[in-house]
C-alpha cells in the first residue's frame, strides 16, 4: 500500500530482532490469531449489518437490498457485490475521495470469497428467474486500522450476510398478464450455503506471520490472503506487496490457513456476540 | 451451473475442449521492440490473446508527490480495448482493471533494480487488444520483455501462467471457455531463475491437494514459457547483429562511385556527431558509415540497435 504510514528505523529493527527470536511485538506466536469479536445488527435500518474487531482493527459492514434485473450472462442468479471505503476517520493515512486501488483490491478480494464460495443461496435471491432478483450491496467501512483489513472485511461481510433478512415477495400477475413482484411486510433471513473464512499472512524477511498488525504490515515484503470454505476448499487467493513467496512457503501457508480457518469457524458462535463491545476497551 | 454446460470441458481421457492435454499450453509467440516511440515494447500472441505492452522510463514522475526517495515508482496500467471482448466493454477503467494494474506492478517490482533510479517512474502500459482467458498472465510475460527491451536493469524476467480446475482435474493455461465454465482459476507469476512467486491469485474452488498440484505444474509450465520468452529477446538482438555484419561482407561489391557518394554524404554527419557524442558512439557511427547501407529498412533497424544498446553504457557511466 503506497499510503502506508512511515515507521522509524528503531521500531523496524525492534520488530525484526524479535522475529529472529521467534517473537512478535504483541507477544503472539507466528501462527497465532488475535481475538476476534463480531457484533451483528449494529445498524437495524440495514437489511443486515455487523461490526468486526480483530484486535484493534475495526470494520463495519452493512447490507442493503433492492429488487432489480439479473445480469444477462447469469439470468438465474441474484447479484451480490461488496465495496470497501477507507474513510479518513479510520487512519491518518486515508484520504477522502473515490476508492483508490487499495480499497478496490480489498473490495474485490472480499467479493471474490463471497461469490466463489457460492455463499449466498440463490433460492434466497431469485424472485422471478431471468426477470427479478435481489441485488445485495455489501458496503464495508474501515473504522480503525491496526492491520489485516482483508480478513476483517471478509468476516464483516460474512457476519452481516448471516444476519441479513429480506422482505418476502409475492408474485402477482396483472391484467396484461405480466408478472410483477409485491413486497410483503414480513421478513425472512437469507440462506447461506457456504461460509468462507480467510486468513492473511505477512512475510517479513524470511518469516511468515499470520494476522499481521499495522506495524508489521508496514515493514512486510509481501502479503498472502487465502479463503477456505467449510469443505476445506480454497475459494480465493490474493498475493499483495512487492515481495515474493516461494512455492514451499505458499504450501506451508495453505496448511496453516486450513487449520486456523477451521478453528475460527468452530468458534464462530462465540465470536459472534450481539452483546459484544464494538470499540476499544483500553487505551 | 452444471446443467448449463454445453461444452465438454475435459473427457475421461484427459482431452480438453480444444484438443489439448492437461498440461499443454496454447501457442505462444512474442515480438519485441515493435513500437517506435516507446522506450521498450512487446506484443504477445497467446492463444487468441493479443496484448500490446509499452514501457516508458525511467523518466521524471508526475505528480511529484508520488515519488519514492529510494527507488523508482513502477506504475502499471492494464486496460482492455472496448472491442477486445464479445460484448463491448465500456472504455472507463473498471475495478477489475484497477486491481490487475496494481498486482501487476507489484509483481514486476521484485524483478527490476528499481533502486538505481530514485524519484523517477517506470511506466508500463498494457493494452489488451483481444482477450481470451489468462490475459493477466500473458500481460506480465509480455511486460517483462518490454522492460528488457527498454534496457531497464532486471535481475530476472517475469513469467505468468494460470492453472484451472476442470471437473476436479487440474489443468494448465485456461482459455476463455474453460475460465468461465470451469470450477477454478489460479493465476501465478514467477521469477523463473529463482522460482520466487510474485503474483498469486485464485478464484473458484480447489482443495489443498489440487492447489499444491497446480503450483507444481505451473512451475514447470513457467519454465517452458521462459524459454520462449528468452528466445524472443535474444532473437531480436541476434537478428540486428546479422544485419550489421551482412553489409560488411558485401562491402567490396558496390561500385566505387557509389561508395564515394555515400562517404561524401556521411562525412558531414560524422563531423556533427563527433562534436556532440562521446568517442564510443562516434566510432560506432564511423564504422557504420563505412558500410554501404542498401535499404531504408536496414538503416532503420541499425539505428534502433544504436538506440537500444547505449542505455546500458549510459547507466554505467552514471554510476
Amino acid at each position: 500500500m503506497s499510503d502506508k504510514g512511515l515507521i522509524s528505523m528503531v521500531e523496524r529493527e525492534h520488530i525484526n530482532s524479535l522475529l529472529i527470536h521467534g517473537k512478535r511485538i504483541d507477544g503472539r506466536n507466528f501462527d497465532e490469531y488475535r481475538t476476534i469479536t463480531a457484533i451483528p445488527n449494529f445498524v437495524p435500518k440495514a437489511e443486515g449489518s455487523a461490526i468486526v474487531k480483530i484486535g484493534r482493527t475495526k470494520v463495519i459492514a452493512g447490507v442493503k437490498a433492492s429488487i432489480g434485473e439479473p445480469f444477462e450472462d447469469t439470468p438465474e442468479e441474484g447479484v451480490v457485490t461488496a465495496t470497501v471505503e477507507l474513510i479518513p476517520l479510520a487512519s491518518p493515512d486515508f484520504e477522502s475521495g473515490p476508492p483508490r486501488e487499495d480499497a478496490i483490491e480489498l473490495a474485490r478480494v472480499t467479493d471474490r470469497a463471497i461469490r466463489e464460495s457460492k455463499c449466498v443461496s440463490q433460492d434466497s435471491l431469485v424472485i422471478i428467474p431471468g426477470k427479478k432478483v435481489w441485488i445485495l450491496f455489501i458496503d464495508i467501512y474501515v473504522l480503525d486500522n491496526d492491520g489485516n483489513l482483508f480478513d476483517a472485511c471478509e468476516l464483516a461481510a460474512l457476519t452481516a450476510l448471516m444476519h441479513t433478512q429480506l422482505p418476502e415477495c409475492k408474485i402477482i400477475t396483472n391484467e396484461d398478464g405480466i408478472e410483477d413482484v409485491e413486497v410483503l411486510e414480513t421478513k425472512k433471513p437469507i440462506q447461506l450455503d457456504h461460509i468462507p473464512i480467510s486468513n492473511t499472512f505477512a512475510k517479513i524477511g524470511t518469516n511468515i506471520i499470520i494476522d499481521p498488525l499495522l506495524k508489521e504490515e508496514s515493514i512486510a515484503d509481501a502479503r498472502l490472503t487465502l479463503s477456505f470454505t467449510e469443505e476445506n476448499k480454497i475459494c480465493a487467493t490474493q498475493k499483495g506487496g512487492s515481495g515474493s513467496f516461494t512455492i514451499d512457503e505458499i504450501k506451508k501457508c495453505i496448511d496453516i490457513a486450513s487449520e486456523r480457518t477451521k478453528e475460527i469457524r468452530s468458534k464462530l458462535n462465540s465470536i459472534i456476540n450481539p452483546e459484544g463491545y464494538p470499540w476499544s476497551e483500553e487505551r | 451451473m452444471t446443467n448449463k454446460e454445453k461444452t465438454v470441458l475435459i473427457t475421461k481421457n484427459g482431452i480438453r475442449h480444444d484438443g489439448r492435454k492437461k498440461t499443454d499450453l496454447r501457442e505462444i509467440r512474442f515480438e519485441v521492440g515493435i513500437l517506435d516511440r516507446a522506450d521498450g515494447s512487446a506484443i504477445i500472441y497467446w492463444g487468441k490473446n493479443k496484448i500490446l505492452v509499452a514501457v516508458y522510463g525511467p523518466r521524471e514522475l508526475h505528480p511529484k508527490h508520488m515519488a519514492l526517495p529510494d527507488r523508482a515508482l513502477i506504475r502499471c496500467e492494464y486496460r482492455m480495448a472496448t472491442f477486445s471482448v464479445t460484448e463491448r466493454k465500456s472504455p472507463a477503467p473498471k475495478r477489475r482493471e484497477k486491481e490487475i494494474s496494481k498486482i501487476l506492478a507489484e509483481a514486476i517490482e521484485p524483478a527490476v533494480f528499481d533502486y538505481l533510479y530514485p524519484r523517477s517512474v517506470i511506466d508500463v502500459f498494457i493494452e489488451v487488444l483481444q482477450a481470451d482467458g489468462g490475459s493477466r498472465c500473458a500481460s506480465i510475460t509480455a511486460a517483462a520483455l518490454a522492460l528488457a527491451d527498454a534496457g531497464i536493469p532486471m535481475k530476472d524476467l517475469v513469467v505468468g501462467c494460470a492453472a484451472g480446475n476442470l471437473n476436479g482435474e487440474v489443468v494448465i493455461d485456461l482459455d476463455d471457455v474453460e475460465d468461465k465454465e470451469g470450477q477454478g482459476d489460479l493465476p501465478i507469476a514467477v521469477l523463473p531463475l529463482s522460482g520466487e512467486v510474485v503474483l498469486l491469485q485464485s478464484d473458484g474452488v480447489f482443495n489443498p491437494e489440487q492447489y499444491k498440484e497446480a503450483l507444481d505444474l505451473l512451475m514447470d509450465a513457467c519454465q517452458t514459457i521462459y524459454k520462449l520468452q528468452r528466445e524472443a529477446i535474444t532473437n531480436k538482438y541476434a537478428k540486428i547483429t546479422e544485419e550489421i555484419i551482412e553489409p560488411v561482407e558485401v562491402e567490396p561489391e558496390p561500385t566505387e562511385a557509389k561508395v564515394e557518394k555515400k562517404k561524401g554524404e556521411k562525412t558531414e554527419e560524422k563531423k556533427e556527431t563527433e562534436e556532440k557524442t562521446p568517442k564510443k558512439k562516434a566510432s560506432a557511427k564511423k564504422a557504420k558509415s563505412e558500410q554501404s547501407e542498401e535499404s531504408e529498412k536496414k538503416k532503420k533497424t541499425s539505428k534502433k540497435k544504436e538506440k537500444k544498446t547505449p542505455p546500458k553504457k549510459d547507466e554505467e557511466a552514471k554510476e
